[in-house]
């Protein structure tokens, strides 16, 4: 689900306000790459918030700050789609005209998927018998085996331009960020 | 009511006039009131010259009640009627207070909130937190000669969407206006870093009486941006001051107490916490009902050793916190330190260990998040001066979703989101010819519906009636700059819609907070009529020159039937300006109001744009310059 913008109100106007044509990337004035400036995002974010934020019209009526409101969150929902690798990877396959579909995808080589099972049911283990620091060493584990797929994505996408094989690639990290958001999801539970 | 006031972003409205805005931090033991004078922050105390407001509040029959110092010292003779540390209830159901027995209050379970029974009659926390508010701003505005134009509040950050409400409507109660909630260690952060000019990656660590928050910012020119949060809201001073108390009981083999026995241990607890920050041992000493004497000595080690799991229980979250915002220690440049309970030795050695430097007390931990509150709260009053260049961007401290099959969570926005934040989600019917959808929005971690906290329930109705599967319900939350909730649904192929701002259970409703005020004040009728009748006449005349300017500079934004409906409606205005007859005024107003809401959105829209594409083309160009080389993942 990539960008959403919130479209509300009474009057229909707003869809003529927010422009959805302009991709998060024309929006920053960043090319359209996989290899982000990411400094340079960051600091264009925060030139962008300033210049948008709600805080900055607490003195202007209500159709104001909601536009405001509406800008401040475009503004938000873009940079954290470029600014988190997976999401911007994502949002360059949608841009390319590829649709992504986790769920009913099957085309997955069986020995990853069964790499994937071994490691959820370690954290399962993990997460039974209340092994925090067996619990944070998969997350390493997991965190250095997607920074290696995120450099081949990064060759595939900005210098082969392979989008099939961008798509798998993207597809396993994807898998691999479900886990990590898994074992984050043991560790609070630990931490209750 | 500053319509078409904006000339430049970031610039006041009226830069002559200093408004008088003040910041607030409601603390669980301590509530302080501040303001920026003169460009600088400084904290308002009262008529004695102590800055401090105990938050504690003693109800007493057929009387006002009483705030603060004075409340405190009916604590021991009157202990069900002096409500301290009210914040712990705030938001809260009943079932959901630890400790509850060793309280010496009548709790009454309401629906979803809890409230007290006390002489003066049944109080919520809300209530009893507006008391205290009210006394500030009583106390404010003494001190700076005039009425408030707002305030900012501060609450814990990790303080969820119940307990924010709740913050808010107690506001309201006393008669504030909101500028906006702060996150109490953005608001630390704030203070700390204007004042010592921080660049970098900082953590805020805020042990206060009730509540514990652990905030990551990053600091970069001006621009406050807090990377992750997390914490616990019942955790702080209270809770040693608990373990204390549990020890005495143990160690002077105690039997069960009385609310006033309890109470008053519980504050020679408290005392000797605070003793032994300066001190190898305290002595607790106190005479109790049955007349014993309770005759012991705390030290250092006895008092470090049960109260271990408490400090460990701190890093759990900041653990959390680091790994939320993708960082490691060695990333943190400093760690402020903020609340009282901070100035506990075992405190800043475990901090200190943790993060492997020594934390920072060069402000005064007590103070800082009022300060910090002052300097948001001027902001946005619009007192903005010309070194005013800082921005805060914050985030929601908890997950926000909505429960699906099976009481599983279905996760909307996850929790450090920077915020003002808008997520949708498709969802759609799965019997045939359902016409309604049930929606349960809850907020927490936990992946079943047990475990978090419900927010509200509302429901989707009039679906056309289709097969299963067909309709397209698209559920909308949106978060605002307060981190306060509202969530719509509608059916993407009918358009029928359903929307709530999230508040049923355990805010207050609309109608209650007009009643409530209603019952609070008094009525001094005539004069203040003729006196609204001028304010409303400058009003509109502000209002009519707004709009006349506005046109000059975008009429081009309107069709030619949109000029004139607003042409007539300024005319309209200045025909009841002549009379003095208040409700055809206001009426006028409030018409030319919304005849101009599409237009203040197009301008506001276009100033945005044009602000965005202005720094563009020089910025833009600049920066690709010099960074054409540099780029990674
Ligand atoms: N010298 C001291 N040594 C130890 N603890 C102290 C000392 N001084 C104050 N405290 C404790 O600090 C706590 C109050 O801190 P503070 O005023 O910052 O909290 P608060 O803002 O009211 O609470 P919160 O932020 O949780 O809502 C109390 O528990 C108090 O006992
Ligand atoms: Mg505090």
């Amino acid at each position: 689900m990539v960008g959403v913008v919130w479209v509300g109100g009474r009057m229909g106007f707003e869809r003529v306000l927010m422009d959805f044509n302009v991709d998060h990337f024309a929006l920053f004035g960043l090319p359209e790459k996989f290899r982000t400036d990411t400094d340079l995002l960051d600091k264009r974010y925060r030139e962008m918030q300033v210049l948008a934020h709600p805080d900055r019209y607490a003195g202007a009526g209500d159709e104001e700050k909601r536009v405001s409101m509406q800008w401040a969150t475009r503004v938000n929902e873009a940079y954290q789609t470029l600014k988190n690798p997976l999401r911007r990877a994502a949002y360059l396959m949608l841009l390319a005209g590829r649709k992504l579909d986790v769920e009913s995808n099957t085309a997955m080589p069986t020995e990853f998927l069964i790499e994937q099972m071994e490691w959820r049911e370690a954290v399962a283990e993990a997460r039974r018998a209340r092994e925090q620091t067996e619990l944070e060493q998969l997350y390493h584990r997991v965190k250095q085996q997607m920074k290696c797929r995120y450099e081949r994505l990064a060759n595939l996408l900005d210098d082969e331009a392979d989008t099939a094989l961008a798509e798998d690639e993207v597809l396993r990290l994807m898998f691999l960020d479900k886990l990590v958001s898994e074992i984050d999801d043991a560790l609070v539970a630990l931490e209750a | 009511m500053a319509l078409f006031q904006i000339a430049e972003p970031g610039e006041s409205a009226a830069p002559h006039q200093h408004k008088l805005a003040v910041g607030i931090d409601l603390g669980t033991t301590n509530s302080l009131v501040a303001t920026v004078k003169s460009g600088v922050a400084s904290v308002l105390p009262d008529a004695l010259g102590r800055p401090l407001l105990p938050s504690a509040v003693r109800y007493r029959d057929g009387e006002s009640p009483v705030v603060g110092y004075d409340a405190l010292a009916g604590q021991s003779s009157d202990p069900s009627n002096v409500i301290v540390s009210v914040k712990r209830f705030m938001g809260r159901s009943i079932d959901e207070l630890p400790y509850r027995e060793s309280m010496p209050y009548r709790f009454e379970a309401g629906p979803g909130a809890l409230s007290l029974k006390t002489v003066a009659g049944v109080k919520t926390p809300v209530e009893v937190s507006a008391d205290i508010l009210r006394e500030l701003r009583t106390r404010a505005e003494a001190a700076l000669g005039g009425e408030l134009v707002g305030a900012v509040i501060t609450v814990p950050a990790y303080f969820d969407d119940a307990q924010r409400q709740a913050t808010k409507d107690a506001a309201r109660l006393a008669g504030l206006s909101v500028l906006r909630l702060l996150n109490e260690p953005t608001a630390a952060a704030l203070a700390y870093g204007l004042d010592n000019a921080a660049e970098g990656v900082y953590a805020v660590y805020d042990l206060g009486g009730g509540t514990f928050d652990i905030s990551i910012l990053r600091l970069s020119r001006g621009v406050f941006e807090v990377l992750s949060t997390g914490g616990d809201s019942f955790l702080g001073g209270d809770d040693f001051d608990q373990r204390i108390f549990c020890w005495v009981i143990e160690a002077a083999k105690l039997k069960p107490l009385s609310g006033e026995d309890a109470r008053h241990l519980l504050t020679c607890a408290r005392e000797a916490k605070e003793f032994l920050t300066n001190h190898g041992a305290a002595p607790i000493v106190a005479r109790i009902g049955s007349g014993e004497l309770v005759d012991l000595e705390l030290t250092t080690e006895t008092f470090t050793e049960i109260t271990r799991t408490l400090v460990e229980k701190t890093l759990k979250p900041v653990r959390r916190a680091l790994r939320d915002a993708g960082l490691s220690i060695a990333d943190v440049k400093g760690v402020v330190m903020v609340g009282g309970a901070t100035r506990m030795p075992q405190v800043q050695r475990a901090v200190g260990e943790f993060f492997e430097k020594a934390p920072l007390n060069n402000l005064d931990p007590e103070k800082v998040v009022a300060l910090g509150a002052a300097i948001q709260a001027n902001l946005l009053a619009g007192n903005r001066a010309s070194g005013d260049d800082w921005l805060l961007l914050d985030v929601i401290p908890l997950s926000l979703g909505l429960e699906t099959m099976g009481g599983l969570v279905e996760r909307i926005i996850p929790r450090n989101s920077t915020i003002p934040v808008a997520r949708a989600q498709e969802f759609t019917t799965f019997r045939d010819g359902q016409t309604a959808l049930a929606l349960h929005v809850v907020q927490g971690e936990r992946e079943l519906v047990g475990d978090c906290r419900s927010l509200g329930r509302f429901e989707l109705r009039k679906i056309p009636p289709m097969v299963a599967g067909a309709a397209r319900i698209r559920v909308s939350f949106q978060v605002d700059a307060d981190g306060l909730l509202s969530v719509s649904a509608r059916e993407t192929t009918s358009g029928v819609e359903s929307s709530i701002a999230v508040k049923p259970s355990y805010g207050l409703s609309d109608d209650a907070i007009a009643r409530m005020l209603k019952d609070s004040l008094d009525h001094a009728k005539d004069d203040t009529a003729r006196r609204a009748v001028k304010e409303l006449q400058v009003e509109a005349q502000r209002l009519v020159e707004a709009i006349r300017s506005a046109l000059v500079a975008d009429g081009d934004l309107l069709l030619p039937d949109a000029r004139e409906r607003i042409e007539s409606g300024i005319a309209r205005l200045q025909a009841a300006m002549l009379g003095e007859d208040r409700h055809a005024i206001a009426r006028c107003i409030d018409e030319l109001e919304t005849e101009t809401g599409a237009f203040a959105a197009l301008r506001m829209d276009r100033t945005i744009r044009d602000a965005f594409s202005g720094k563009k083309i020089d910025a833009i160009a600049r920066e690709l310059a010099s960074s054409e080389k540099g780029g990674e993942t």
